[in-house]
């Protein structure tokens, strides 16, 4: 037996079933990313123009790596849900579909790269 | 609903017939920096699998990262992401419910312009 009615059940989740999420979402990583940008434009910039033994030694150490690895996780994900909003605005029917599966797998794309090459500087 | 005549009805009142303002330049100014900085992270990502995999690979990349071309991209993105910073604390403000106000928003549209150039300028002195 459901002791909530129905209209109770629907209230709040929008015709797409899943209510305000997206906007939450890119709220939450709004302000991750607010806390973490300025330090790693330094530490990134500072990388920048050295020399392969220098950029490595720096991106070795562990707060630069994890921060940057937050950077390109929390980054691409915010980019991924801005970049459907986007398409969804313009683009319409398959071609709609294609460019949102297309910016969904760059963003993963990236975020694997990124990873990949943090981890093989680090061991 | 397959058989719907299309009658002509007129049209609601379309973005080209709007004068540009300054509230809605910044808008569309948040979302053209925001996407466009996937070609600055790509790039970034790419020097930096390229400084992990090989000195051949690093010294490619760092060319392409360090030429006319890369210098273009990466200070464009610098600016690029204080303004959607910028304009993204002011979407948080906004949905606070605050700052809403016409004079109040084109303050906040001067100071997001403003001040990504002043922090693209102070970002590229410091680092």
């Amino acid at each position: 037996m459901r002791y909530l009615t129905d209209r109770k059940r629907a209230m709040g989740k929008g015709a797409a079933g899943t209510g305000t999420e997206t906007h939450w979402y890119m709220t939450v990583s709004a302000v991750a990313l607010a806390f973490m940008i300025p330090t790693w434009l330094y530490v990134f910039g500072s990388a920048l123009g050295g020399t392969r033994a220098e950029v490595v030694a720096i991106f070795a150490r562990p707060f630069p790596a994890l921060l940057t690895a937050l950077v390109i996780f929390v980054g691409m994900r915010h980019f991924a849900k801005g970049a459907t909003t986007l398409i969804e605005d313009y683009a319409h029917g398959t071609t709609r579909k294609a460019l949102i599966i297309l910016a969904i797998s760059i963003s993963y794309a990236v975020i694997a790269t990124g990873f990949y090459a943090l981890i093989r500087i680090a061991i | 609903m397959a058989d719907v005549k299309r009658a002509a009805r007129p049209l609601s009142p379309h973005l080209q017939i709007y004068r540009p303002q300054l509230t809605s330049f910044t808008s569309i100014l948040t979302r053209i920096t925001g996407n466009g900085l996937i070609v600055g992270v790509i790039l970034a990502v790419w020097w930096l699998l390229a400084a992990a995999t090989s000195d051949r690979y690093f010294e490619m990349a760092n060319a392409v990262v360090t030429s006319w071309f890369g210098i273009l991209i990466f200070t464009a993105s610098l600016w690029a992401i204080w303004y959607h910073y910028l304009a993204g604390l002011r979407h948080l403000y906004f949905d606070a419910g605050k700052g809403l106000d016409i004079p109040t928003a084109e303050k906040l549209g001067w100071a997001c312009l403003i001040g990504s150039v002043a922090l693209t300028i102070l970002t590229l002195l410091l680092i």
